[in-house]
């Protein structure tokens, strides 16, 4: 009886250990929670006329390497411009005031991000900051529009 | 006429009077002064039997339900060219739906129609009025642990579900049709948000074995006492909490999308 009983305890608690596994596997390798924790980041600002389809999450990078995230998307109502808060990882803390933010898309038809171009002054971007210099997000709409005027022109 | 609308008020009287029971029995028999001694043995019996008997059916279905997936998105995205695209369409799929769905699903098919089947025939077989008679009670004794084993194996059934669902995408998608390994997992980790899509997935199945567990415990208790009872008691109790997952998915579903 006592044998039995502690065979069943035993069962269980490889069951409750099989979840624990499971649960690590979906934190770790499927959301990919390592590769950015929340605690070390610092927030940057960006304010641009028109942000497209950028979203919350989306990508922060510099020459391509992902170095944050975007935390929150927010209309000024004074300027009447979007004020976008970046979240930027505590390793890439120098990051120059002049550089400057661009949206870009990835692939033709894929999700916007948002690219930091480094510019050239000694002193860095601190936590609370603004990138004075932004480029409005590429619509692909606007430049066909601008295309076929311009086609229409030439004729 | 005036009897048809009779009879429509008493159903609805009947659902609300049952309804309340199925709350008062709930509330009577887990809030009260925990017994760790022989509670803990109780509740580990109970984990055995619904937690680890429905492993083996939850395992087989979380590899196919992954592997077809894995085929059937395949097929889809190639025509766009986007097969790396495979790895985020199984995880956000699964995490968010298919885990915590399917799950409570078959834990309801075996593990709550057991439940209602177990407690059902205590019903009628007179062992609840017994323990009644020797001042032990049933709701405390019977009830309670099952009903805590179901609240906690569900959530831990739906992970592994989902981890192993996974997985099987991975063997159909990596292993046999030929994605990039490195773009799966990469691509996977990049939409997966762990707040969002995965812990939200385990809300929605500790609500789910909430529910199932409930339902099951509570139709056991409440069957006719005859072998015709219990099999309608059985029957009921797997539409009831398989209607209810999937109604209460909905609304889980609405409310984490308009961001909760």
């Amino acid at each position: 009886m006592m044998n039995n009983n502690r065979r069943l305890e035993i069962l269980v608690g490889l069951f409750m250990i099989a979840g624990f596994v499971a649960f690590a596997f979906l934190a770790i390798k499927v959301s990919g929670l390592t590769t950015l924790n929340n605690s070390d980041t610092y927030q940057v600002f960006a304010d641009f006329t028109n942000i497209g389809d950028l979203k919350v999450r989306a990508p922060v990078t510099v020459a391509g390497v992902t170095i944050g995230r975007v935390s929150s998307i927010i209309l000024d109502p004074k300027t009447y411009e979007a004020r976008v808060t970046l979240e930027i990882e505590n390793n890439t803390k120098n990051i120059p005031t002049d550089s400057t933010a661009n949206i870009f898309t990835a692939g033709l038809l894929g999700s916007n991000y948002i690219s930091i171009t480094p510019g050239f002054s000694d002193v860095f971007l601190k936590s609370g900051d603004t990138i004075e210099n932004t480029n409005q997000a590429m619509i692909l709409q606007n430049i066909v529009g601008q295309l076929m005027y311009n086609l229409n022109k030439k004729e | 006429m005036i009897e048809k609308i009779r009879q429509l008020g008493e159903k609805g009287l009947d659902f609300c009077e049952s309804f309340g029971y199925s709350g008062m029995i709930l509330i009577r028999s887990i809030i009260r002064k925990p017994d760790l001694k022989h509670g803990f043995r109780g509740l580990v019996e109970q984990l055995y039997n619904e937690g680890i008997l429905s492993l083996i059916i939850i395992m087989v279905s979380a590899l196919f339900i992954g592997m077809v997936l894995g085929l059937q998105g395949y097929n889809i995205l190639e025509k766009f060219g986007t097969t790396q695209a495979l790895g985020q369409l199984i995880a956000l799929s699964i995490a968010r739906e298919l885990g915590p769905v399917v799950t409570a699903l078959l834990f309801a098919g075996r593990a709550g129609s057991a439940l209602t089947a177990e407690i059902g025939l205590m019903k009628a077989t007179e062992q609840l009025s017994c323990m009644e008679m020797m001042a032990v009670d049933p709701l405390h004794r019977v009830i309670a642990p099952r009903f805590w084993a179901g609240f906690i194996s569900m959530p831990v059934l739906a992970t592994i579900f989902s981890a192993i669902a996974i997985y099987g995408g991975y063997l159909v998608g990596v292993k046999w049709l030929g994605v990039d390994s490195g773009a799966f997992w990469s691509n996977m980790q990049a939409t997966v948000d762990f707040r969002i899509d995965v812990v939200n997935g385990i809300i929605k199945s500790f609500v789910f074995g909430f529910v199932a567990t409930w339902i099951a415990v509570f139709q056991g208790y409440n069957c006719v006492p005859t072998s015709e009872g219990i099999s309608r008691a059985t029957t009921r109790s797997v539409v009831y909490s398989s209607l209810s997952v999937l109604g209460l998915d909905f609304i889980l579903t609405a409310l984490m999308v308009g961001g909760w």
